[in-house]
């Protein structure tokens, strides 16, 4: 079954340093992947609004002003309470080592931060395809 | 040695030779495209005395948390020898929102400083005489507002504002193309900038109302050319729009500043910045044909390139900065920020933010660099660059023109799509290995100890918006009712805005609530996601 996988792909919050996030989207799409990109300026239910209408199978987000603490746990309770935990999320951005661990630790799969090639963060996205559907079908693991 | 040639390019592209020599500047004519410092068409620099008589500013940008705490940073640079200020403002007042909206949440005074209303700009400045002190203030969309917080805070320390000195960064063209934070739709952003000229030709004469800004187009990902060519581009359209209004290209010409990227490629840099003063120097003389020679001459401040800073072996960092911050100062620039170590992972430390302003401190009084004006001028190469800069960047300003202008050429996406193409090219050579960043793609070890970051404290949110409830209580709501309607009229009757909303400040009015009376009338923008 080599399904496509389909990532969404979105500034969160408010800042607009979009030149990561749209090398990131270009990238996955070269790469063979379906990306629906949301643009910037968008909150955490817009993204997870967006995610369960497309039906993707991972969310990346890019956070250049230090809110991603905030805005990543929204996210993962927004994606919880909807039960779409097998959701994948995962981001980039200006964001220190410490809170990559933390991140990680609520239920962020990978933070990609300056300097990781961009094949890197393909192999990542090809990686999860498949992997969803069975995880869905374990909604209980809160 | 490989049999493969190497070709040597810079960062625009540009193929550069083995060495250049009196045959590649056969046509360069001292008197016509150099001249003296400070005379036309300013090549060289715009004063006749330069860092001689005066250094440059040396201005680190700043701000994080609440009020208070960047206060206590701008005490802290001050000591340590810093010129001039320059308010970095966080992520809700650049959008013009109140701290306490849903929106808001999570970034308030995370990545600049959080300002609400008059109280939190007049705590920014407790202790630091405004007549005194040059402010810049990085901010576009609700530039108006946080313009008029700032008079008022001048008010209330007993300045005049004759006294007072400072940038008001105020450039929407670049948001739309780079930065994107904003407001409104550009014709009303464009008219709340005329307002502010207005204001500052009549009553603040020495304060510059504009920093017509390249650099945030660079840190998206342009190159140098580009950089060059959007920004005197943005530049001209400004000059134009505020002709159309009334004003006369000579009373707010000189007042204009600019405000540019100090990237890696040190002799392209150097080069941009002396095509730069060429380039606008003879285009306003060709557009608008002003009298006071004031009005051709490029003022800029330069802050080093953040983008080129890497997360791995920071203290690598410190160097580029140095390199960086050289080319600046040997173009001439006339203020400086250098970059922190540690700003690929933070906000900087005060012993990061200490080194970088340290590194100015020692190219001014170590390196004898200021001893003599513009000591590039006259280099076979250095000239032929920055010939061959101008000519690149006129031929963008050719297409700006056959398209109708930059108001029209964002709306299509031009400049925006040719930085996302220059970037994707950029990250294409780093990751190939064309490029070499030293620590990343080459000489990479295991990462050691981090370096130490500064944090943001937790409750930082939470106690902006107590003190945003307490003083919405204690002020008078009649009185902001009536600003705000003041302001509605006069917006809606397309009114000179200046007195209304120094009328909403001066009555504690918010930053969310007089935005949203801007949001209200002129309607919001929105940008159609694309890659």
């Amino acid at each position: 079954m080599a399904k496509k996988p389909r990532v969404l792909i979105a500034k969160i919050g408010l800042d607009g340093h979009d030149r990561g996030v749209k090398i990131v989207a270009r990238a996955l799409r070269d790469g063979g992947i379906e990306v629906i990109y949301l643009g910037i300026h968008n909150t955490p239910e817009e993204i997870v609004s967006a995610a369960m209408q497309e039906d993707v199978d991972a969310i990346g987000l890019s956070v250049h002003s230090a809110a991603h603490m905030t805005l990543f746990k929204e996210v993962l309770r927004l994606l919880r309470q909807r039960r779409a935990t097998g959701m994948v999320l995962f981001g980039g951005g200006i964001i220190p080592e410490e809170d990559i661990r933390a991140l990680k630790k609520l239920g962020a799969k990978e933070i990609f931060t300056p300097g990781r090639p961009r094949q890197e963060i393909i192999e990542f996205v090809k990686s999860l395809s498949g992997s969803r559907r069975q995880k869905t079908k374990r909604p209980a693991s809160r | 040695m490989t049999a493969k040639k190497r070709v040597f390019g810079n960062l625009s592209g540009t193929e550069i030779k083995d060495v250049y020599g009196p045959q590649d500047i056969q046509d360069l004519d001292h008197a016509r495209d150099l001249g003296s410092p400070g005379d036309y068409p300013f090549t060289r620099g715009v004063y006749p005395t330069m860092y001689r008589r005066r250094l440059w500013t040396m201005r680190q940008f700043a701000g994080f948390g609440a009020a208070e705490e960047t206060n206590r940073r701008y005490h802290y640079l001050l000591k340590h020898g810093n010129t001039g200020l320059s308010v970095a403002f966080d992520m809700p007042t650049l959008m013009g929102y109140d701290s306490d909206l849903p929106k808001s949440k999570g970034e308030v005074g995370r990545c600049g400083v959080a300002v609400d209303s008059l109280a939190d700009m007049e705590t920014l400045f407790r202790g630091i005489p405004l007549d005194q002190v040059s402010v810049s203030m990085t901010i576009n969309g609700p530039a108006i507002v946080l313009f008029a917080m700032y008079l008022v805070a001048a008010e209330r320390q007993g300045v005049d504002f004759e006294k007072l000195r400072g940038t008001l960064q105020n450039d929407i063209l670049k948001e739309y193309i780079a930065q994107k934070e904003w407001i409104c739709p550009p014709a009303p952003a464009l008219k709340l900038i005329n307002d502010t000229i207005r204001f500052c030709v009549e009553s603040v004469p020495h304060y510059h109302p504009i920093s017509i800004s390249g650099y945030h187009i660079r840190e998206a990902g342009s190159t140098a050319v580009q950089e060059l060519a959007f920004t005197l581009y943005d530049g001209l359209t400004y000059v134009g729009s505020g002709i159309e209004t009334g004003l006369k290209v000579d009373d707010f010409a000189p007042r204009l500043s600019f405000f540019f990227n100090a990237h890696n490629d040190f002799f392209e840099e150097i080069a941009k910045y002396r095509a730069a003063r060429r380039l606008w120097a003879t285009e306003m003389k060709r557009r608008f044909s002003p009298r006071d020679p004031a009005s051709l001459a490029l003022r800029f401040h330069s802050q080093t390139a953040g983008c080129t800073l890497t997360a791995q072996q920071p203290h690598n960092n410190i160097i580029r900065v140095t390199l960086q911050a050289l080319a600046a100062v040997l173009g001439g620039t006339q203020s400086l920020h250098t970059n922190s170590l540690d700003e690929t992972l933070a906000l900087p430390s005060e012993e990061a933010v200490k080194i970088a302003l340290r590194t100015q401190q020692i190219i001014a009084h170590e390196s004898g660099v200021p001893n003599t004006i513009d000591p590039l001028g006259g280099s076979y190469y250095v000239e032929w660059l920055t010939n061959r800069m101008e000519a690149e960047a006129k031929a963008y300003f050719d297409k700006l023109d056959e398209t109708g202008g930059m108001a029209r050429a964002i709306e299509l996406g031009f400049p925006q799509s040719e930085i996302h193409r220059a970037a994707m090219a950029y990250q294409k050579e780093v990751e190939s290995g064309e490029r070499i960043i030293v620590g990343v793609n080459a000489y990479a070890e295991r990462e050691g100890r981090p370096v130490k970051i500064l944090k943001i404290k937790p409750d930082v949110e939470r106690r902006q918006i107590l003190r945003l409830k307490e003083r919405k209580k204690r002020r008078s709501a009649k009185r902001v009712t009536g600003a705000l309607e003041w302001l509605t009229r006069a917006a809606e009757q397309d009114e000179y805005l200046m007195p209304p909303i120094l009328e909403a400040v001066r009555a504690e009015a918010t930053i969310g609530e007089i935005c949203g009376v801007v949001r209200r009338v002129y309607g919001e923008y929105r940008e159609t996601a694309a890659v």
